[in-house]
């Protein structure tokens, strides 16, 4: 009977296994190092952290939590399209499915309470960073950044908000969009749009502003419906994506989590 | 108890509520001693026990267990957390500055430790009370889903998401050119200002209040008061008609709210000259539209010689400038406010005839 270790020492000594690991198992601090420099998840992180910043009482490990909830956003979400078709006949009748006759339905739910909660974790991580101070230099940036991904996440929740085209979500999207309407010189409704005009003709009207370049339409309907799933499912993901890792290449860069100079 | 609850409900009402909280923040920074120990976290247990308690009165019940409103419930908990957190060690790294010493996190900022293993498993920690709170709120609470969407039946109130109410309820008091556009634009802009008009050096990498007071009470202010505080009452206290209703009090959609409020032009063309509103509306708005000028160009140069003289020595006079027009802005909100609850006053500039009204 071959003891456990020496069953480890032969499965270490595998092509498979060599060509899976490129290091020791992080037992030493050779190994640890390694660990965090040769796997692209880990190597987000320096080998090395300053001590106060690994305190959860510094970071409230906010940042982090957010970028994950992200992720289960993701995860949930592609399972959620699987199911959901975006039109005025489907839509809210694949919701209630979602909930009725698939198994393990309660992705809707984790979608759905994970994209509340990444909004508040988003505000106490700007909170965290603020009453730390750090956003000023050399991370300034940094931060404009940051105010962009908070300005996603919740144009990510507004938009997905319309989905299961129920009362809650057409008109709450209405009253937000609503809103669109008074845009200065944009929109119909808005200061200065009567100064645009050929001849007696207005330039903005309700079938050509901001508001109807938001919904696809002069109300929330059809239009509004596949534009918000497409914004809601690729194009804001996509480009959010694209900050956080700007964002987090940019703490790197940066210096690092912020401590006193 | 009954009179306990109606003293609740006239507390609650906007103006006592916002004045309230921009007093519990102003107060609170100043006395931070009293609350940054175990007393404040006592308060904040009593706080959640007066909550749950409150759960007996069915009108309180029914708004608060409305599953989309649940994340406001959580969002005041946090927020009344972190603050409480944020101000502890800001109050303990104070102490050991004034005393000579420096803040906690220097001695340690220069110590290294390996991220592997001991950031990781913090990170993996977290993650997983996050997943089992997650998880246990999706269990516990069904995403809502209301009935099928019907363009021809609005309901009554209409209310946007909750992290967009704050904005929603500034809707009382500005146009929504204002509210909805101008003042989120404001918002964004402002934040990715703050680096670069806050030149102050100090305070950087660590928790403290004494090194940037200003910063962090107009930070205070704004997070807490003029969003959160307003998410709050657009959510928890706006009924049918956007009226105001208490927290003990019964949604009824028949209140009938007197309409009172009177633009500027009217109080002076009507009430002191007796004349009548002028036909032009440039004569009728111009003592509107010179208020608001100078309410722009006056403060400044007198704020420069007074209460800011040290940012604008500090700043120089285009980040000075940026530095107050965005804090204006900011006071434009209470403002604005005030003069609706204490003289009834609609507009300061009303320009219906081009959507211009302020
Ligand atoms: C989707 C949203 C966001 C994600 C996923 C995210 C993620 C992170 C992570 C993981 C960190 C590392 C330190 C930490 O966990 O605290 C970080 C740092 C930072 N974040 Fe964010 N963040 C987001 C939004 C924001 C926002 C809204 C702001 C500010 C307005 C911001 C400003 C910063 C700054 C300045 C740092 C450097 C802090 C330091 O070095 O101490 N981020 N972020």
């Amino acid at each position: 009977m071959p003891k456990t270790s020496d069953l480890m020492d032969q499965v270490k000594r595998t092509q498979v296994w060599r060509s899976l690991f490129r290091h020791d198992i992080p037992r030493d601090e050779r190994g640890r190092a390694q660990v965090v420099l040769t796997n692209i998840f880990l190597h987000l992180h320096p080998v090395r952290t300053p001590k106060s910043g690994i305190r959860v009482r510094y970071t409230w490990c906010m940042g982090g939590l957010t970028f994950f909830i992200f992720m289960v956003e993701v995860v949930t979400g592609i399972m959620l399209m699987f199911y959901y078709r975006p039109t005025l006949e489907y839509a809210y009748t694949d919701i209630i499915d979602l909930g009725e006759q698939v198994p393990l339905g309660i992705m809707r739910e984790i979608h759905r309470w994970g994209a509340h909660l990444m909004i508040i974790t988003v505000w106490l991580h700007m909170l965290r960073v603020f009453m730390t101070g750090s956003y000023k230099p050399p991370r300034e940036f940094n931060w404009a950044i940051g105010v962009i991904l908070l300005l996603l996440t919740l144009m990510l929740s507004f938009t997905g908000y319309l989905l299961p085209w129920d009362q809650l979500a057409i008109w709450a999207i209405t009253v937000g969009s609503n809103m669109a309407r008074a845009t200065p010189f944009l929109g119909h409704e808005g200061p200065g749009a009567a100064f645009l005009k050929i001849g007696d003709v207005g330039l903005v009207h309700a079938g050509n502003d901001a508001r109807f370049g938001l919904l696809a339409g002069r109300f929330v309907g059809e239009g509004a419906l596949l534009r918000f799933y497409v914004l809601h499912c690729l194009a804001i993901p996509f480009i959010a994506t694209i900050l956080m890792a700007v964002h987090f290449w940019r703490v790197r860069k940066d210096g690092g989590i912020s401590g006193p100079m | 108890m009954e009179a306990f609850k109606s003293l609740i409900n006239w507390l609650s009402a906007p103006e006592k509520l916002i004045g309230l909280s921009t007093v519990f923040v102003l107060v609170g920074l100043r006395t931070r001693q009293l609350w940054t120990n175990l007393a404040g976290l006592i308060g904040l247990v009593a706080f959640v026990v007066f909550f749950l308690f409150s759960f007996q009165d069915p009108n309180f019940r029914i708004i608060v267990t409305k599953p989309d409103n649940v994340p406001i419930v959580l969002l005041f908990l946090f927020v009344g957390f972190f603050m409480w957190l944020s101000m502890k060690q800001a109050w303990e790294n104070d102490e050991r500055i004034a005393a000579g010493g420096e803040p906690i996190e220097k001695s340690e900022y220069k110590e290294k430790v390996l991220t592997w293993p001991h950031l990781v498993y913090i990170e993996l920690i977290c993650l997983v009370l996050m997943t089992v709170g997650l998880l246990l709120w999706s269990i516990l609470i069904q995403a809502p889903l209301e009935e099928p969407a019907n363009p021809a039946k609005t309901p009554n109130p209409s209310k946007a998401p909750w992290y967009f109410l704050g904005l929603q309820e500034m809707l009382v008091y500005y146009d929504p050119w204002i509210a909805g556009v101008v003042l989120p634009t404001l918002v964004i802009v402002g934040l990715m200002a703050i680096p670069y008009i806050d030149r102050n050096t100090k305070g950087a990498g660590y928790y403290t209040f004494k090194e940037r007071p200003f910063a962090i009470t107009v930070f205070m202010f704004g997070f807490v008061v003029l969003w959160v505080a307003l998410i709050v009452i657009g959510t928890f206290l706006r009924g049918p008609n956007w009226n105001f209703f208490g927290p003990y009090e019964y949604w009824d959609g028949h209140k009938l709210e007197a309409l009172v409020n009177v633009n500027l032009s009217e109080f002076i063309y009507v009430k002191w000259m007796g004349t009548g509103l002028p036909q032009f509306w440039l004569v009728r708005e111009v003592w509107g539209l010179i208020l608001v000028a100078l309410y722009f160009v006056l403060p400044p140069p007198i704020l420069a010689r007074t209460l800011f003289k040290d940012f604008y020595k500090q700043l120089g006079i285009e980040r000075y400038s940026i530095l107050v027009m965005f804090f204006l802005c900011m006071v434009a909100l209470p403002v604005k406010m005030m003069l609706r609850w204490f003289f009834n006053l609609k507009y300061i500039v009303a320009i219906p005839e081009y959507f211009l009204n302020v």
